[in-house]
This record gives structure tokens, sequence and C-alpha cells, in this order.
């Protein structure tokens, strides 16, 4: 019986006008554009420089600093004030004032210090423009004790605290690293959780349900007909995924395909079940797309995937405790650069199969041939 | 064994009492008709039958089962046929029907004799989507699949809606041999005319069964006297008519008016009031009630 149910919801998926390109074009494109446009880090952060000592040194030290892809040399000033001024009309983000004796004081007491103010009207800018810049400025004075053999050190005014971050799975911070496993995550979740959530009320919309319900069909037997297919799916769109983030970015797992294939597995499971559960309550498809973007919607913005689940407040970290999504991201994360292995992730893979029993029992139980 | 039989059922919808009690029986083998306007309750009837939904008075059996406890029997042993016709369009017709046969355990070779006279007629285009059938191959296709599992009992809602005449006529010749080969079949339809062809008709309106009779039966016991009456300006006529005392109903029927008169009234004296008011061109003639006459009376009480 599932047999022939499963080759009729096949024959119809393949039929269908859309779906099978949006399958294949959809992780393509996904993949290939949208880590270029998720890029957190700031680059042409525009740079006015106050030099008031005009020495070889600071001259140098200009140069080193717009020799960066972060910045961009807007132009320079005789004073603070007029810097300031291009600052509040917007044309520039930050400041480096390079005081008087800053050859001198540097040559003689081993120590020199600049002036770095940036504007924060947009935060993450202004904060990661200083703190590249901090770390320009460090650099300088490693790079000229080098040369003279001296310990001189060159740093902020304002430094009053030093963060040395420790990066150490993905040390060259490629932010695309970081996103292309957690955009796969997503493309799974729009694909798994979209499709299955419209099918049932598609076969409602049409009328063919009734003729089903009147059927000797179980409601295990005809659930699970219209979920395998999305499971096959969701294989060929990740396998997909893995071959273009590796043609494409270089990235390949540093833990085993089969960890992220059984993670997928468990994964794909739960969240199909639960579009079966949506498309069970809805009327119509309008109803089930609705209902269901509101669901991705929080799932993606609540799972680590753009902004760290540790950087929200309790409460909202309590409302991710519930979303399966944070648990597969931190899987495939983990898996991609730390090497974890599922006897590491067990938690996580533990929480995922509960989802998945609850959605699908759910997705039974909701569904009724009788009204 | 009757292969329904229905006792008080009753259902609402919120505020819509949409069956207020309905009781029947169908013998193995007949065709019963259930005739009423959209909305006097066809369809609710037909899924409380084929176990659908769930009646919130009374009790209903089917091929002796009871709709509520032996559901899952039920389904085995009935066809249903929605008024919408629930193909899947993206399928062939062969593929549809090889689907419905397997949903039901069994292949389309098994009950070919049953479907034969229907599908050699929509073969020729076994390969093409049912979503690009006409209207009429599209019923015959339904029919098919809800035939593919030699059920005992048929429901077919509203079947004819929106086929072209001469399909109709083919369906209700298809009904005919079907029955023949002793299954049930309830059929439900707007269409008066089809009324005639049912070896019983219940007529319902608003959720009540105005009468349960065979066609001739219903017709025989008409009490009222009925003319027709036709002209040139009918409009006008029907308008006066209604103001003839003597005239109890009159409705426009088609191309000509159906009246009915006091017992003493003569249709001479009726064209002559009209032929002086102005209609010289009426003509009034008694005929033989139909159907609809009986439901206009029966739902005017």
């Amino acid at each position: 019986m599932l047999k022939y149910l499963l080759e009729k919801e096949i024959k119809q998926f393949i039929r269908n006008s859309l779906l099978p390109r949006l399958v294949l074009f959809m992780p393509v494109m996904m993949l290939l554009i949208t880590p270029w446009a998720a890029d957190l880090i700031t680059k042409n952060v525009k740079l006015v420089v106050v030099d008031h000592d005009h020495s070889t040194f600071s001259h140098r030290f200009v140069n080193k600093a717009t020799a960066s892809d972060y910045f961009l040399m807007y132009g320079s000033s005789g004073s603070y004030d007029q810097a300031m001024e291009l600052i509040e009309k917007g044309d520039a983000d930050i400041i480096l004032e390079i005081p008087h004796n800053f050859e001198r004081d540097l040559m003689r007491s081993g120590i020199a210090r600049v002036l770095i103010s940036a504007n924060t009207v947009n935060g993450t800018k202004g904060s990661l423009g200083s703190s590249y810049l901090s770390q320009i400025t460090a650099g300088f004075g490693e790079e000229l004790s080098k040369e003279t053999g001296r310990p001189l050190v060159v740093e902020p005014r304002s430094a009053t605290l030093k963060v040395v971050p420790n990066i150490r799975y993905n040390p060259t911070m490629d932010y695309k690293k970081f996103m292309v496993p957690a955009f796969m995550v997503m493309l799974l979740t729009l694909i798994c959780g979209f499709l299955p959530a419209l099918n049932i009320v598609m076969e409602k919309e049409t009328g063919t349900i009734e003729q089903i319900n009147v059927t000797p069909v179980g409601k295990i037997t005809f659930i699970l007909a219209k979920l395998i297919p999305y499971w096959i799916m969701g294989v060929i769109v990740l396998t997909l995924s893995l071959v273009i983030a590796w043609l494409v970015y270089g990235i390949v797992p540093a833990g085993s395909l089969l960890a992220i294939y059984t993670g997928f597995v468990v994964y794909v499971i739960a969240l199909s079940g639960f579009g079966i559960v949506v498309s069970n309550y809805s009327a119509t498809m309008q109803q089930a797309m609705f209902v269901m973007f509101f669901f991705m919607m929080i799932f993606i913005l609540m799972s680590g995937l753009f902004t760290p689940v540790s950087s929200m407040p309790d409460w909202a970290q309590k409302i991710t405790l519930v979303n399966p999504l944070r648990y597969f991201i931190k899987i495939m994360r983990s898996i991609f650069f730390k090497a974890s292995t599922v006897a590491d992730l067990w938690l996580d893979y533990t929480v995922l199969v509960g989802f998945a029993m609850l959605s699908n029992l759910w997705a039974v139980l909701s569904y009724r041939k009788t009204s | 064994m009757n292969a329904i039989g229905v006792n008080g059922i009753e259902k609402s919808y919120g505020e819509v009492h949409a069956l207020k009690g309905v009781s029947f029986d169908v013998p193995q083998g007949e065709l019963f008709g259930i005739i009423g306007p959209d909305g006097a309750g066809k369809t609710t009837l037909f899924r409380i039958l084929t176990t659908l939904i769930l009646a919130d008075g009374g009790t209903a059996q089917v091929v002796g089962l009871d709709v509520v406890n032996d559901y899952k029997e039920i389904r085995k042993k009935v066809g249903y046929m929605p008024g919408r016709f629930s193909l899947y369009q993206d399928l062939t017709v062969e593929e549809n029907l090889n689907f419905f046969a397997t949903v039901f355990n069994t292949t389309v070779q098994e009950n070919y004799d049953l479907i034969k006279d229907i599908y050699v007629q929509i073969e020729p285009f076994k390969k093409r989507r049912a979503g690009a059938l006409s209207g009429g191959m599209k019923q015959k296709l339904a029919l098919c699949c809800a035939l593919i599992h030699k059920p005992e009992v048929l429901f077919l809602d509203e079947p004819t809606t929106g086929v072209d005449p001469v399909s109709r006529k083919e369906f209700w010749d298809m009904l005919g041999r079907l029955k023949k080969q002793g299954i049930a079949i309830i059929v439900s339809t707007p269409y008066m005319d089809e009324a005639s062809l049912c070896d019983s008709i219940a007529l319902i309106n608003e959720g009540l069964f105005l009468t349960i009779d065979t066609p001739a039966g219903i017709i025989d016991s008409y009490p009222e006297t009925i003319w027709a009456v036709e002209g040139s300006r009918m409009p006008q006529i029907l308008t006066r008519l209604r103001e003839v005392p003597q005239v109890k109903t009159a409705f426009a029927f088609g191309d000509v008016h159906h009246v009915t008169v006091e017992p003493d009234f003569s249709p001479d004296v009726l064209s002559e009031i009209l032929h002086k008011e102005g209609f010289p061109d009426a003509r009034v003639e008694a005929i033989k009630p139909n159907t609809e006459d009986a439901y206009m009376l029966l739902a005017g009480k």
C-alpha cells in the first residue's frame, strides 16, 4: 500500500512544473549568493587622519592603516575639530589623530599614544572599525620593535582594557566559513518545512482528500507516504549543498559526514512532521503558508544563525530551547569546525530525536479522516 | 437487509441546522434519488453516510454496519464520488484508476467488467492527465474510480452538475446498468427532471425530507389541479395570474407558467379572463403534474 501511495506522491512531485526546479535551484542560488551578502566583516571604513607630527613614522603608520582592506583613506585634516566636522556630516567614519612628537616620544620613551575616535551611529561599523584600527596600531608597534630591536609600544590613548581574542576554529575569521553550514540548515528548513505543510492542504483544496478518506488507507500510511518524498529530497539538497560548499568555498566538514547525515535525518523528520501538523490544521494553502512563515521567521531568527544565542537576553535564550533549528545549526557548525562527533553532541542529537518523535506523533494524531 | 437505513439523522454547523432529522431506507440494488436545491443538506447527508463526518443525533447503517462504530468496514464497501470530481489532476486517466484500485487493495483487471462500459469511452485518452479532460470525461473517470473496488453501495453527490445534457443522459443510462449488477446507488441532484429516472426519490428542503416515494407515486399523490399557461408577455401574465382569486399558486416553469387552481374553476374561464385583460394569445391547458410541481407544492407548505 505504502509503495503505491509513494509512487503517486513522487509522480505528482516530478510532474509539478515548479517544485523539482525549485529544489535544485534554491540551494545553488542560496549558497552561491547569500554567503557573500551575509558578511558581517566591515570593510571600507572611511578614515580621516589628523597628523600633527608629519614624521617618517607617522607617514608609515598612516600608510599601514590605509593599506588594509578595512580602511579607505577619506582625507587628512589639519585639526581634530575639522575632522570631527567630517564625521558629523557623515562623510567619514573614524578619526585617527597622531600627536606632535609622536616619533620622538616613541624613540625616547619607547611608548607613543594615538587617538582613535569612531562614529558609532552604525554600531557595528564603529566598534569593528575602532578595534581594527587598534589592532593595526599594536601591529605597527611590533613591526618597529623588530626593525629597531627595541621594545616599542604604540597604543590607542584611551585604551584602558585590552581584549585579545583568540580564535581557535576559524583563525582567518572567514565569515563565509561560519555562515555556509548555517545556510545549509536554513535551506533544508525551508524545503523540508514548507513543502510538506503545503502538501496535505493541497489535497484538501482539490478535494481529493475526501476520496482518500473514504478508502481503507490508514492514517500512518498516508502521512508516511507524504513525508518520505521530502526526506529523500532533503538528502539530495544536503548533498548538493555539501558539494557546492566544497567546490565554491573550499569548505569541507572537519568532522564525519556520517555525523552530519545522522543529524540531518533526525532534523528533517522533526521538521517535516511539524509541516504536516500545520497542514492538518489549515483549510487553505494561504493559511498554511502564513502559519509556516510565522514559525520559520522565528525559528531562523532565534536559532543563532545570524546572531549568537549567547548574546540574546535570558528569556529569549529560553525560547530558543524549543527551536529545533538551534540544535541542528549547533551540530552542523560543531562538526564543520571542531570535528565534533555524535558522542560530543549527544545532548543536541537527543533533543532533536525528541522533537522528531513529538512532531510526527502530533502529525498522525491531528490528521483526521472524520471531522 | 437494506443497503442503507437512516433513522432521525441530525447535524448542525454552529447556528445552521443542516439536517433536522431525516429517516429513510434504501433496499439492495435500488437507485435512490435525493432531490433538492443547493443548501438543502444533501452533501451533509452524504458525508455522514460515507463516514466523513459524525451526525449530532440519530443512527445510520450502511450495508448493515453502523456509520460510527464500523466506519472502517464501511469504507471498504462503499464508493463515493464527491460533488467536485476529486481526481488527481496531475496523474493520467490510467494512473488515477490504478491508484484508486490499489488503495482498495485490488486491481483494475479484477473488477474491469464493472467499469468496462464506462471506461471504454475514456480509454482513448488514458495517457492524458485528468486535469486536461472535459467535464463529461472527468465525470466518467470519477465514476470508474469510485467503482473500481466493486462497492456494495455507491454514493454520487451531484454527479451531473456542470455536465452537458448529452453526457447527463449517458450517465443516467450507466447508472441503470450498474443497478442491474445489484449495486445500491444513492444519487443527489438539483435537477428535477432526473428524478423520474430513479426507483425512489426523496425530496429534501432545508434539512427535512418532504416526501419519499416512487416518482410515479409522488405525481399520483399530487392533490391539485394543474394547468399550463402560455402566451406572449409572460412576466405580465404571471403577475395577472396571481391576482385571479381562484388561482392558488402560479410559478414560471421554463416556457410556460404552472398554476394550481380551486377545484371548481375551468381552463376556459381562465383563458377568457386573460383574453379580456389584454393577453389575446394566452392559452390555458390542463396538464399532468411533474416532480417539480410536487416539490414546489411540498416546499411551499
